[in-house]
């Protein structure tokens, strides 16, 4: 079988594409696109339901078309785009051919046949199980049966990624270690695969459960594996933005890590301690020692913790670093005020960061402390939280990316330019307040996943405080402007995508292997950066910013402990 | 840069700049922090779970729950729901059922009192969200999750469901009474 070694050079930016990867990397790109559009319609239905004011859909409906939003957003629109992503880290970043692209077209579309069946699966009615589909609440078996087609077209993708990782070695495309934005997406793989793995072990038993082959599913035990596979994949998620978050400070400021050492090592302990941290979706169930879930939510999920708060500086100080060196020192904040708010890349990248960081992570600590777990558990404050780790945190990553991508992976002009300016504040904004709101709603007691908290009609209804009522509706006017947000996404991409001016320039070529080899390294580039920060703290403005999160977070820590406090004494 | 490769090929001899350094060791010591906080609740604090869990039928469990009914019921609520409220003596143990989709019976407790209460479900996950106080715990079918709690003020209170449970889930919704 020959080997395709069509390559093509972008003319700005000098990455060379790899022809199949470049059309694999389109159509996962397309995929996600599609999937995004769907759970954004959904967000509409969950949107204006959940809002009582109007509460537009009947109880039926709007659990079906909230089990779909989760599956639609969390699942399809963020694994396709992460694919794509792991085919750039590698073919792309490494300048080598992809490995099988065979197998990575019949992983693509295991990938689709799977996201089909399991939409169908929502659509027929009897499968509004939500995303984590909790036996024994059953769902019909074409449910489970698509999670698990997507699930191995992901894996194979993922094998593919890695099988790409071997060729470049071999083909000795690059030189020293691999980019940070490779390194990170090999974490994101590695945890992809036990990931999936804890998946299987869970799903393909409760299909087969499904279709009567299995007699008895164990409620605790299906939590207890699905979990293994939920909270990783959600790390998945954020090893990759993470790793965009790198590839953005480079291609906007040409920043370099401020210790390669300390940001690989960082996505090195995801890897390690994250598994375990599932635990803490499991605080408040029975049969599971307190020893068992201090364990695993602090050791265990801290170093997870600790990691993300080393990305939270350095990425941050990288761009601090690079930005004082093209002359902006006045100050601690002149490099962060100067910055270039108006490129939608940038300002992706940036919300990303301090949203994730301090409505999802200081909300996710908090959440997984066994104690305080309880004020929370299924109360809307657990979506709230979510929204603002992976939408405004990966999701507003992704959009970020793809508006560097459209010119240099689609060869097209970006439409609407304007509007693309605005984009990520609509849509990051939005959504953060949807998260804030969210969070609201879920202190004073408003469950999740639940059709109706005024309990119309029934003998003991239970009335929550007006505030809780007010942040209802507060989440309902912000969801409207986040779905817009990502209704403006939406258009921009797809229109220039598709109608967008062609950007000429060289087509593919053959390339040899022999000439892919990389070019023997320049002379090292001096040691650290010296004589632009203050007081030897090279990235102060970002060293004060991590001063105020940490603030922020003991506060909101101990605030939630004097809460808790005030409840009934248990034991 | 982040997306070309590394100048080194030896990355992990390389110096820590200050800033990172200081983070790290700050950040550390938090972790360090909120992991005590969790035993130190468990010592010095009122709020913990019991990890107080048995194996059990739920019909040996709704028997169970039969009994309390018939021992300390009060009287009915609810109209044509006739669902009954019990009082039981302090210190004793108490069953609520959760089921698709109703909480059974009605607990009726005294403010400063403590009882132990066993949670179960007859069939599906469910979630026992008391309101206002909003404590939150999972009610898994076939295990029997006990707890000790003393309610603090009299008053009424709801138990709602907030483990989605099917078509019904937001109908779950019962009450709870604490008398002087």
């Amino acid at each position: 079988m020959a080997v395709n070694r069509m390559f093509r050079t972008c003319p700005t930016t000098g990455l060379l594409f790899h022809e199949p990867a470049e059309k694999l990397m389109r159509w996962n790109a397309v995929a996600a696109a599609v999937s995004l559009l769907l759970g954004g319609i959904l967000a509409i239905g969950v949107v204006l339901t959940r809002w009582q004011a109007v509460h537009l859909l009947p109880p039926d409906m709007f659990y079906q078309v909230l089990t779909a939003h989760g599956l639609n957003m969390l699942v399809f629109w963020i694994i396709f785009f992460e694919m794509a992503v792991l085919y750039f880290a590698s073919s792309t970043l490494l300048r080598c051919r992809l490995a099988a692209p065979n197998m990575a077209w019949a992983g693509f579309w295991l990938m689709v046949t799977g996201a089909l069946i399991n939409n169908y699966s929502v659509l027929r009615g009897d499968s509004s199980v939500m995303f984590t589909s909790y036996a024994p609440m059953g769902a019909h078996p074409t449910f489970y049966l698509g999670l698990i087609l997507f699930a191995v077209g992901a894996l194979i993708a993922c094998f593919v990624f890695f099988g790409t990782l071997v060729v470049a070695r071999a083909e000795r495309t690059y030189r020293n270690s691999v980019p940070l934005v490779t390194f990170g997406a090999i974490t994101a793989a590695i945890i992809a695969v036990f990931t999936i793995a804890a998946g299987a072990i869970i799903l393909i038993p409760t299909f087969l459960w499904s279709v009567g082959l299995i007699e008895h599913i164990d409620s605790l035990m299906y939590r207890t594996v699905w979990w293994a596979f939920g909270h990783s994949s959600q790390q998945i998620n954020v090893a990759a933005h993470v790793s965009v978050w790198y590839a953005v400070a480079a291609i906007v400021f040409g920043a370099k890590p401020m210790s390669e050492k300390v940001s690989r090592t960082a996505f090195l302990l995801y890897i390690l301690f994250l598994q375990l941290a599932s635990a803490h979706h499991l605080l408040a169930d029975p049969g599971l020692t307190s020893n068992w879930k201090i364990f695993n939510t602090s050791y265990a999920m801290y170093l997870a913790v600790l990691a993300s708060m080393v990305h939270g500086l350095t990425v941050p100080g990288s761009i601090e670093v690079a930005q004082r060196a093209k002359g902006y020192t006045q100050g601690l904040f002149e490099w962060l005020r100067k910055a270039p708010w108006g490129n939608p890349v940038f300002s992706s990248m940036f919300m990303s960061l301090v949203g994730f960081g301090f409505l999802g992570g200081i909300s996710g600590v908090m959440m997984g402390t066994e104690q305080l777990n309880l004020i929370i558990h299924n109360t809307l404050y657990v979506p709230g939280h979510f929204h603002a780790t992976v939408v405004v945190g990966t999701t507003l990553a992704f959009m970020g990316l793809t508006y560097f991508l459209i010119p240099v992976l689609f060869r097209r002009e970006l439409a609407f330019p304007a509007m693309a300016k605005w984009q990520p504040y609509v849509f990051g904004l939005g959504m953060s307040a949807v998260a804030l709101f969210l969070m609201g709603a879920g202190t004073l007691g408003v469950p999740r996943r639940h059709w109706d908290m005024s309990f119309a009609g029934n003998a003991f209804p239970h009335e929550f405080p007006g505030a809780a009522w007010l942040m209802m509706g507060a989440a309902g006017i912000t969801g409207l402007v986040a779905i817009v947000g990502g209704g403006m996404y939406l258009l921009i991409t797809v229109w220039s995508v598709f109608l967008g001016k062609r950007i000429v320039g060289p087509g593919f070529e053959h390339v040899r292997a022999r000439d892919g080899v990389a070019a023997a390294p320049a002379r090292p580039v001096a040691a650290a950066v010296t004589g632009y920060g203050s007081a030897g703290m090279v990235a102060p403005g970002t060293f004060t910013l991590a001063m105020v999160f940490l603030v922020a977070f003991v506060l909101y820590y101990f605030i939630n402990w004097k809460y808790l406090s005030t409840v009934w004494p248990l034991k | 840069m982040t997306i070309s490769s590394t100048a080194e090929r030896v990355w992990w001899k390389e110096p820590l700049e200050r800033t990172e350094l200081v983070w790290i060791v700050i950040a550390l010591l938090w972790c360090l922090i909120m992991f005590f906080m969790m035993p130190y609740w468990h010592i010095y604090g009122q709020q913990n779970l019991a990890n107080e869990a048995y194996r059990a039928k739920p019909a040996d469990f709704a028997k169970k729950a039969e009994e309390m009914i018939a021992k300390y019921k009060v009287r009915e609520e609810g109209g044509d729901l006739k669902v009954p409220v019990v009082r039981p003596p302090a210190g004793s143990d108490v069953y609520l059922v959760a089921q698709l989709w109703r909480w059974y019976p009605i607990l009726e407790l005294e403010a400063g009192k403590s009882y132990r209460i066993h949670l179960m479900s007859m069939d599906w996950l469910h979630g026992f969200s008391l309101q206002p106080e909003n404590i939150n715990i999972q009610v898994h079918p076939g295990y029997d999750h006990v707890l000790t709690v003393t309610p603090t003020s009299p008053g009424t209170y709801s138990i709602i469901c907030n483990e989605y449970c099917g078509v019904n889930h937001h109908t779950m919704a019962s009450r709870l009474y604490v008398v002087k």
